[in-house]
């Protein structure tokens, strides 16, 4: 007979200790990206760091969190522009300008929550998205921040990030790095801690859930909160690398939302590998395609409505299902293990 | 005793249907009680309303002396409550013990090893502890109701409301259900207990309301009620003295 005396909870696998360890490699080979990488595959890595974060993010939001928003836009639009404003009017260093932009995104996100939370489901994914188009609309009224033509950052404050092209591209490179290690680590954190668990609850069964105690619309809003706040962090980050600002462009919801979305949604919804993968086929597909114009946003189409047809829980959810690893270790596994006094 | 559980005049109507009707009812602490009545006579309704799900259009809700009828279904979970649900509500993509894990750390607060532990005792008491990592998604019916009854157990509650988890058992399996929920009252939990299979039923509460049509109509001795003659007409459908009125 098995007695809970012989039973332990274990969290990693021999899976999850190997990713750990490969994920470090890989980690220390992007810091010394600059030995080994030319100009132009840096700012591609750099702008995959930025997606990836953004898809983390979203994932979080929406595969954990039940909350489907078709307008984080607002939040990278909102982040970019505050870079702008604290740096040329507030005077603001741009690293710590885009820091201050985090936490305001995550605070205008208090009273957006409280606004929009009274929406469910399909109601919701539009309110996320006319909040989105409120924030475009009111940045275009802003004259000293070039209204609806936007503005370029000055070149005193791009010289201030550092001093020659090549360091700056660094930095810039740097920065979308540690950038895109913090959310996955928020992100793996979060998930793994009780917090996390309640949100997995809230997602498989929202009656079950508040009947065991969890308090829903806190949960949700305080990812909801902390998810803004970097999605606007990421908004500062891509916009320091752009140089430029419009609405169109900071608000745009092709280029933040559905990239994102179709990122996520291959890669598997509701895993945090499932965004890694997402955006090495995203980025895989765009090098490849990028020749053939419009052609390419189709063989996306295509290929997002194959996925979801073929493998709804995306690629991630179909290497799971075949050899059961998971790479973040979050599941708790019980083992039957014989005591050691029968030795 | 003190009651645990007091409900006073608690009324609930969806349109004409009437699911609540001024129902009073009392639970002293470490009473078992069993609630009976016909399918739609309002007991799974009068859960919903003990536990939060559903907010009562008039009336109170007092637990362990607190006004608790303006509190979220958390918050009266976290106080003590703590229910299995009549269709079996699994959070399908966790494991069995992650389950578990949820009712332990969120409705018990428990932590680390403490929540872990209390699961794996739990699931052990409720013969599950093969199945912890199984997903709670692939179980067959039976384990999904005992995953119902362990979950309840994880949040460590003061008042256990358990809907009709002895429905679709075998005779041998609602033997040890019965074993189970009589070791679950020694703890001193105290128990309110909805039941089609009444003998399962009879063998574990000290008292039994019947409801009908959200009203409460006997109330007493299980043997008692049982027998009495209103409760043979109107929950067995048998008309003892022959009236042809009556209940349609």
């Amino acid at each position: 007979m098995s007695s809970m005396q012989d039973h332990t909870v274990v969290r990693s696998s021999r899976a999850s200790r190997f990713a750990a360890l490969a994920g470090i490699a890989i980690l220390i080979l992007l810091i010394a990206a600059p030995l080994w990488a030319g100009r132009a595959d840096m700012r591609l890595l750099g702008e995959l760091f930025l997606y990836l974060a953004l898809a983390s993010l979203w994932n979080l939001l929406a595969g954990y969190a039940g909350l489907v928003s078709v307008g984080q836009q607002a939040f990278v639009g909102f982040g970019g522009y505050l870079l702008f404003a604290l740096t040329i009017f507030g005077g603001l260093h741009p690293v710590l300008a885009i820091g201050v932009a985090g936490l305001l995104g995550a605070a205008i996100a208090v009273p957006v929550a409280l606004l929009i939370f009274r929406l469910r489901g399909a109601y919701f994914a539009i309110g996320t998205w006319v909040v989105a188009e409120v924030f475009r609309l009111t940045f275009a009224q802003i004259s000293v921040l070039g209204g609806g033509s936007g503005s370029s950052l000055p070149v005193s404050i791009v010289k201030s990030v550092a001093a020659n092209r090549t360091m700056r591209e660094w930095t810039s490179y740097w920065m979308a790095l540690g950038l895109v290690v913090l959310v996955l680590a928020v992100v793996y954190l979060f998930l793994r801690s009780r917090r996390g668990l309640a949100l997995t609850a809230i997602r498989d069964n929202e009656l079950a859930a508040s009947s065991l105690g969890i308090d829903i619309w806190k949960t949700q809003f305080q990812v909801y909160v902390v998810t803004a706040g970097l999605t606007a962090l990421t908004g500062g980050l891509i916009f320091l690398q752009k140089l430029r600002i419009s609405p169109d462009a900071a608000f745009s919801v092709n280029d933040w939302t559905a990239f994102v979305i179709f990122i996520v949604v291959i890669g598997g919804i509701g895993t945090i590998e499932g965004p890694i993968i997402g955006t090495l086929v995203y980025f895989a597909l765009r090098e490849f395609l990028s020749d053939l114009g419009t052609i390419y946003l189709i063989v996306l189409g295509v290929v997002a409505i194959l996925i979801m047809l073929k493998a709804p829980k995306g690629l991630w959810g179909l290497i799971r299902e075949r050899w059961g690893i998971e790479l973040f270790p979050l599941s708790h596994r019980v083992i039957y293990s014989k005591p050691d006094k029968e030795k | 005793m003190t009651a645990i559980l007091k409900l006073d005049r608690l009324s609930k109507s969806f349109g004409a249907v009437v699911v609540s009707d001024e129902t009073s009812i009392e639970v002293e602490a470490g009473e078992a009680l069993g609630i009976i009545g016909p399918n739609g006579a309002g007991k799974t309704s009068m859960f919903n309303l003990i536990t939060g799900t559903l907010t009562p259009d008039s009336g109170t809700i007092h637990f362990q002396g607190e006004n608790v009828t303006k509190k979220s279904a958390a918050v009266r979970c976290r106080a003590g409550m703590a229910r299995s649900f009549q269709v079996p509500q699994p959070f399908d993509g966790l494991s069995v013990f992650e389950n578990a894990l949820v009712a332990a750390t969120q409705g018990a607060g428990m932590r680390g090893h403490d929540a872990e532990n209390h699961c794996l005792e739990i699931l052990e008491n409720t013969a599950l502890l093969d199945k912890a990592n199984v997903t709670a998604g692939s179980l067959t019916l039976l384990d999904r109701k005992r995953l119902e009854l362990t979950r309840a157990l994880c949040a460590k509650p003061k008042l256990l409301l358990l809907d009709e988890i002895a429905g679709g058992l075998t005779e041998a399996e609602c033997v040890s259900l019965v074993d189970t929920i009589r070791s679950i009252r020694e703890t001193g939990i105290s128990i309110i207990w909805i039941e089609h299979v009444v003998h399962a039923l009879l063998a574990v509460v000290d008292r039994l309301t019947v409801i009908d049509f959200g009203r409460v109509i006997a109330n007493g001795e299980p043997k008692a009620i049982m027998a009495s003659k209103q409760v043979q007409e109107i929950y067995l459908g048998i008309e003892v003295d022959g009236e042809m009125e009556g209940h349609g």
